[in-house]
């Protein structure tokens, strides 16, 4: 059994692995960290600030920014363009690379040996494989401390958008507004990596998200809207029957 | 119970991510400080486990700075849970804050209550950083040697 909390790209990640398995963690911790200084868009001097700024090309990157701008582009063809790397008209990735290093440390455990484990980073969740289910509360929108389901399973992602206590802070790229529709979306699939950048696609999207997730194999969705719930034709198989 | 324990601990910095700070509204009226140490006055759940200890002690975190300022709770375990969170210092400086405090911190204590009866692992939510409740919180629950 390890436990370890970590404040890194600006949140908190918090590992709950069911073995010992503190030099897995360790490696996964020093992967996140990895990840914010090449990434993070507040430190001027990472690779992501620089190639935003065209002082260096991909080339002169690590390996790892390749992969997320083809990951990126991916997700805008994915989403319509709902997802975007370039929110706001500068490069800025991290809509995605926090998902992506959450999945990449959950496959870093497992490939340890450490299958069996939750890796929360800022409310997006990976799952390991290991076996027995994990049960997770989603965060009701409106009523902070409250959930209003939970989901249940192993081996899953499970990604929440929305406006919560911050303020709108998605805005929809068609129209450059606040996106205003749902309260909160949460979406839950395999991997983590599409599941949260769909997510932020699936707020801006608004209600007619339901009918875009519901067109995806392996992905379901719930939505707070300020009137009521709603949740794609798969999604109760995925929660707690208490 | 060991990891009964581990979930309620788990639960707790879920709900400590959903109290996280907005970007502070600076042009709040002054108002006068919120009291932010709360006392738990409640009962303490009844042990349900022989090797519990109705005890309750309480255990300091240290104290977090945070870029709107310095953060620190206390939380109190009994029969090795935790009964109660309070605030001992939190940013007070302008109305958002205060209301943060006087809205989080009773909506902490309860539901770290209630899902301890849940059982949740963990919580997704649409929010993105905790800055010094979690940093202080960790330290408490380490040192309380949860």
């Amino acid at each position: 059994m390890t436990r370890h909390v970590e404040h890194a790209m600006g949140t908190v990640f918090s590992f709950d692995v069911r073995h010992d398995a503190a030099d897995a963690v360790t490696r996964a911790v020093a992967w996140l960290h990895h990840v914010d200084a090449v990434f993070s868009t507040y430190r001027p001097d990472s690779a992501i600030s620089l190639l935003g700024r065209g002082e260096i090309d991909v080339s002169a990157c690590p390996p790892e920014v390749a992969q997320v701008l083809a990951l990126c582009s991916q997700a805008e063809h994915d989403t319509n363009g709902y997802f975007t790397m370039y929110p706001g008209g500068r490069l800025d990735p991290t809509g995605l690379v926090k998902g992506w290093a959450i999945e990449e440390a959950s496959r870093l455990l497992s490939e340890a040996g450490a299958s069996h484990h939750c890796v929360n980073g800022g409310g997006d969740i990976q799952l390991g494989p290991g076996p027995s289910p994990w049960r997770i509360g989603i965060a009701h929108p409106a009523r902070p401390g409250a959930l209003c389901t939970v989901v249940t399973g192993h081996d899953l992602a499970i990604a929440t958008s929305g406006n919560a206590e911050r303020g709108p802070h998605i805005l929809d790229p068609h129209t450059g507004r606040h996106a205003a529709a749902l309260l909160s979306i949460t979406l839950v699939g395999p991997r983590l990596t599409a599941v949260d950048a769909f997510a932020t696609a699936a707020y801006a999207m608004g209600e007619a998200a339901r009918d875009w997730v519901e067109e995806i194999d392996d992905l379901e969705a719930f939505a707070v809207t300020a009137n009521g719930d709603w949740q794609t034709s798969g999604f109760s198989a995925l929660t707690a029957q208490n | 119970m060991k990891r009964a324990l581990l979930a309620v601990v788990t639960t707790v910095i879920g709900l400590v991510l959903l109290l996280s700070f907005k970007p502070h509204d600076v042009t709040g009226a002054a108002q006068p400080p919120a009291a932010l140490a709360q006392t738990q006055t409640s009962a303490t759940p009844a042990p349900t486990s022989a090797q519990q200890s109705a005890a309750t002690k309480t255990v300091d975190g240290d104290a977090a700075d945070t870029r709107w300022g310095p953060v620190q709770v206390q939380i109190s375990v009994t029969g090795g849970k935790i009964s109660s969170v309070q605030v001992l210092q939190a940013p007070n400086e302008n109305r958002r804050d205060i209301e943060i405090n006087n809205t989080a911190l009773p909506i902490l204590q309860e539901e770290t209550m209630s899902a301890q009866s849940a059982q949740i692992d963990s919580v997704s939510g649409a929010t993105y950083t905790s800055d010094g409740y979690i940093q202080s919180l960790q330290s408490a629950i380490d040192r309380a040697g949860l």
